[in-house]
């Protein structure tokens, strides 16, 4: 009797290491500990170009981070990219609010920023953003540069 | 023609072998609840095969962590991208390496040892015995072992998993000098509770049940002298490790893949 609760003590052991070892999988390692995705509201914003931006890319204000993308797509009436920003409940956002795509790093991924506006009133679910920037595509600025070295030889 | 009738002989016999291991499985489910009224045997099962794996588990986690620490390190720091060091040991621990690498070393630790059990009382006609006391050998042997399995296999490679991170965490943090914000701040951005870390574990169930499905059937079904148990535990490594890289492919096709 006594060995078999020895044995019964030790795979209380293992069963409770196992477990602590999902939840340090899921506290410290994911995600579950960033901003709640099911409190929010939801806006959108038309962008003609938006680069390398997932669905699950952050929102942020000033750099901190309110939201996320929930979802991308094609919209095939006016030609642009409709993304869906989830933003946090707490966060409210004048109306003449712009967004712009930027990238964090050299190489890193990229997101959405936002810049409040002077509205006195704030955005409501599922209102569209007016004010956007695209992503800025390298190629497109390296054609740029180009561009203008060649029009200042001609000057020249 | 000879050739010909061996190879019809082979085929039926491993179409046989293949049809009499998924009977076997039914029988296995069937007798799962079972075990409600008797815990005590799944706890002895999960003793032998979950605790007495636990140390090699331990150790092989913490040195995968290292090892992707240090090779992850080299190539990232060529991009100066050291930062994401976190993520990567992270990502590849929970959706690839923890399951996969879990499931092997449980195949070959207590895989191995359970066919070696069942298929020595098989040998020692002590299965023969049970039924002659009106005992089902299925539900008093095999079932708790099943079912031990069953449980183990998520929980050692969570462990496995979470060892290896902080394993990653040494070397890159304490011995290369990454930066320690850094290193978590990036990682719970990127790793996805659902996505990344669920997916995991249903993968490590899967392997569990296929592990010890094979290795208690083996067991069961092997050649009851000496030389067919030690062909059985065998073949229940090299099958079981067979499996658990097969079936992986198709798991992360089904899971990560836009296949």
């Amino acid at each position: 009797m006594k060995q078999s609760t020895t044995l019964e003590i030790l795979v209380g052991l293992f069963v409770a290491i196992g477990l602590a070892a999902l939840f340090v999988l899921a506290m410290k390692v994911s995600n579950i500990t960033a901003l709640n995705d099911e409190n929010g509201y939801e806006i959108t914003a038309n962008f003609e170009n938006v680069g390398g931006l997932k669905v699950r890319s952050p929102v942020s204000v000033s750099g901190v981070r309110i939201g996320r993308v929930s979802d991308i797509h094609y919209d095939i009436e006016r030609f642009e990219a409709v993304v869906t920003l989830k933003i946090g409940r707490d966060y409210r956002l004048p109306t003449d609010t712009s967004a712009s795509i930027f990238t964090s790093g050299l190489l890193g991924e990229q997101y959405i920023s936002l810049e409040p506006g002077g509205s006195e009133e704030n955005l409501q679910d599922g209102d569209r953003l007016k004010l956007t920037q695209s992503a800025l595509v390298m190629e497109q600025i390296i054609g740029r540069v180009l561009f203008n070295k060649a029009s200042e030889g001609v000057e020249k | 023609m000879n050739a010909l009738a061996r190879l019809g002989r082979t085929g039926l016999a491993f179409f046989e072998r293949l049809g009499r291991g998924h009977v076997f499985l039914a029988q296995m489910l069937y007798g799962l609840p079972s075990m409600l009224l008797r815990p005590r045997l799944v706890v002895q099962q999960i003793y032998s095969v979950g605790v007495l794996s636990l140390l090699i588990i331990a150790v092989s986690g913490l040195f995968v962590g290292m090892v992707l620490g240090l090779q992850g390190y080299n190539t990232l720091s060529d991009f100066g991208a050291a930062e994401s060091l976190g993520v990567m040991v992270a990502l590849t621990l929970v959706r690839e390496l923890g399951p996969v690498v879990a499931a092997l070393l449980y195949g070959g630790r207590a895989g191995s040892a359970l066919t070696a059990e069942i298929g020595l009382m098989k040998a020692t006609e002590q299965l023969s015995g049970m039924e002659m006391m009106a005992v089902d050998p299925v539900r008093r042997v095999i079932v708790p072992r099943f079912l031990a399995g069953m449980i183990v296999m998520p929980l050692l490679a969570a462990i496995f998993s979470a060892i290896g991170v902080y394993g990653g965490y040494f070397v890159g943090v304490g011995l290369l000098g990454v930066d320690e914000g850094a290193f978590w701040s990036q990682m719970q951005a990127n790793v996805d509770l659902h996505e990344d870390i669920l997916n995991g574990v249903i993968k490590s169930v899967v392997f569990g049940v296929v592990v010890t499905w094979i290795a208690v059937f083996e067991g069961y079904d092997c050649v009851p002298t000496s030389e067919g148990v030690s062909r059985a535990t065998t073949r229940t490594v090299v099958h079981s490790a067979l499996a658990v890289l097969g079936l992986d492919f198709v798991l992360t096709a089904l899971m990560f893949g836009d296949v």
